[in-house]
């Protein structure tokens, strides 16, 4: 079962508020959350991409990208 | 007792001349959640914890120094060649007058680093439960530390030290679970 990484929301946006609205808010929801302990024998990354993603487990990888240059989000 | 290796645990590579980015940095090197408090407050904590999960505190506290030494690569690359006038214009003005382009402990707003960011309850899932909450919160940090910047080099070593801390924080609550379970019991249902 896959959980996902992000959750959103749509906050109340107010009739008079002084800046165009952001509808939608997001938060990280990493995989460790959902998962209270490790199971054994998790399939593994190779040593390298274990070493570029900063975990040997694939289950517990957490993708986060930057929202610079992305407008209002 | 400590073995050090003469390099660090992922590589750093800053893209380009940013020192704004320095400024933001120390967040996460004097900060209340940073790099610093972690390695300290888990390394002191050990020596109270149930003798199961001192090794964890052992393991990641001293993980955290590694991670300090990453984020002071980062801070370094970033000022050690920026002129006064561009320290200035990044808002580090007062921070050259202090410090020259010496690290400091302190946070991104310049306040010093306190030990009252961090705390020894002796109570075994007190500390454990402030552990998990430093590590959300170091996580949070990265984010909008990688938030900050465009720099993929850089955003690619911030994105190491983010995952770093989820890890971490399972890692805590698996200790949590191992105090409170009676898994060594055995169980006749």
């Amino acid at each position: 079962m896959s959980f996902p990484n992000e959750h959103s929301f749509a906050p109340f946006i107010g009739p008079f508020d002084p800046c165009p609205p952001i509808t939608c808010k997001t938060y990280s929801t990493p995989p460790h959350l959902y998962m209270c302990f490790q199971p054994l024998n998790l399939p593994q990354f190779s040593p390298q991409e274990a070493l570029r993603h900063g975990t040997l487990w694939p289950a517990l990888y957490s993708p986060y990208e930057s929202k610079w240059g992305k407008g209002r989000c | 007792m400590w073995i050090y290796e003469k390099k660090l645990q992922y590589p750093v590579r800053v893209g380009k001349c940013d020192i704004r980015m320095a400024k933001y940095l120390a967040e996460q090197y004097g900060g209340a959640d940073g790099e610093l408090s972690a390695a300290l407050r888990y390394l002191n904590q050990r020596y109270t914890i149930p003798d199961k999960v001192i090794g964890l505190l052992n393991d990641i506290g001293t993980e955290e120094f590694a991670h300090l030494e990453m984020i002071a690569t980062m801070i370094y690359k970033l000022t050690k060649d920026a002129t006064v006038e561009e320290l200035e214009a990044a808002g580090m003005g007062a921070y050259y007058v202090n410090h020259d382009k010496a690290l400091y402990y302190q946070n991104a707003g310049g306040v010093p680093w306190t030990a009252t960011y961090i705390q020894a309850k002796g109570d075994p899932i007190a500390d454990l439960y402030e552990d998990i909450a430093a590590e959300e919160k170091a996580r949070a940090t990265y984010q909008w530390l990688i938030d900050m910047t465009d720099d993929v080099d850089l955003q690619d070593g911030l994105k190491f030290l983010r995952e770093r801390e989820i890890i971490h924080s399972l890692r805590f609550r698996e200790a949590v679970e191992i105090l409170k379970d009676d898994r060594e019991h055995k169980k006749i249902f």
